[in-house]
């Protein structure tokens, strides 16, 4: 199966679930302070999953590292690299 | 009487032993190239050096798309310095994509592992010796170098997709067979199938500096096309 069909799955064995127990559709009496939590649950999980998915990639570009002495390094070996070359033979 | 100490040579049984060491492991790097006649010289000193200073036994394979700038030129001096045993050109007439440049590169390649990197210095050689070692200490089949852990980082902010992985060759080959994608995306369908086919994978810290000369081959579409690559490989696999 692929990912996207098991995400479908996945997506619609939730929401059949979910809307069989906020219609009432299987005759199950819930007590109120469990109606009303499951009904606006879809709505409060994306949301959720929204600023989970920012603060992620805002921590990740915040603690990303800077390597400037990588930089540094290869602009030196360039140069030793161009002179050895030079020296066998290379025409630029 | 000083007693003389004959040295006798080992027996003949354990000399045959002696001479049959284990097959040296060989490692090719597939260099495709498309108008890299500034960066290709360097990347190819940078590379020699790399296996020089750690005595690894190397060759470095350059697929040439037939690029206007004179790469190819430069690639044949090269192969002059350094011998046509390390340096193998398999260059092609015209721009034909990366993943046949794979292909054409591997049929070629004598190493038992292969390397695939941007000849664009995106990703320093010094590395190799570590994934190597890496690739050696968990028995991986593929070592893919990371940005993102360790002290992996970057020098210039991109969203370029610039790969460096060594690869066992027949595993490499089993994934060519089954990717199916264009251009740079076919690299993420690459660890994908490798997943689906139970690969091991293991990863390094790497740095990558942005480009130092040259135009970039990848532009605002790249960003789009590889939106489109990632659904495709949701849907697909």
């Amino acid at each position: 199966m692929t990912k996207l069909a098991q995400w479908l799955w996945g997506l619609a064995i939730l929401g059949s679930t979910w809307a069989a127990l906020t219609t009432g559709a299987l005759g199950l009496e819930l007590p109120l302070s469990c109606q009303e939590v499951l009904w606006p649950l879809p709505a409060y999980l994306l949301v959720s999953a929204g600023c989970y998915a920012l603060a992620t990639v805002g921590y990740r570009v915040a603690t990303f590292h800077d390597c400037e002495d990588a930089a540094r390094e290869l602009q030196s070996q360039i140069q030793e690299a161009r002179a050895d070359l030079a020296r066998r033979g290379l025409r630029f | 009487m000083a007693s003389l100490e004959v040295r006798r040579s080992p027996p003949r049984s354990r000399r045959q032993l002696e001479v049959r060491s284990p097959r040296r492991d060989k490692y090719s790097v597939l260099l495709p190239t498309y108008n890299e006649r500034e960066n290709l010289p360097l990347i190819v000193w940078l590379l020699v050096k790399s296996f020089s200073e750690s005595g690894i036994n190397y060759e470095i394979i350059i697929i040439d798309d037939g690029s206007p700038d004179g790469t190819r030129d430069v690639a044949e001096q090269l192969e002059k310095i350094y011998g046509s045993d390390r340096i193998l050109l398999k260059p092609r007439e015209k721009k034909l994509g990366l993943g046949t440049a794979y292909i054409h590169g591997m049929k070629h390649a004598t190493g038992n592992y292969v390397i695939i990197m941007d000849a664009d210095l995106s990703h320093h050689p010094k590395f190799i010796p570590e994934f190597i070692r890496k690739q050696k200490e968990g028995n991986f089949d593929i070592v893919s170098g990371t940005r993102y852990k360790g002290n992996g980082g970057v020098y210039g902010w991109d969203l370029k997709r610039k790969i460096i992985r060594l690869y066992r060759k027949e595993v490499l080959e089993k994934l060519m067979e089954k990717c199916v994608s264009k251009g740079y995306v076919f690299q993420m369908e690459m660890i994908v199938r490798a997943r689906q086919l139970n690969y091991t994978i293991g990863e390094v810290p790497i740095s990558f500096v942005d480009r130092v000369y040259g135009e970039s081959k990848l532009g605002g579409n790249e960003i789009v096309s590889f939106l489109k690559g990632l659904l495709t490989l949701f849907a697909t696999t």
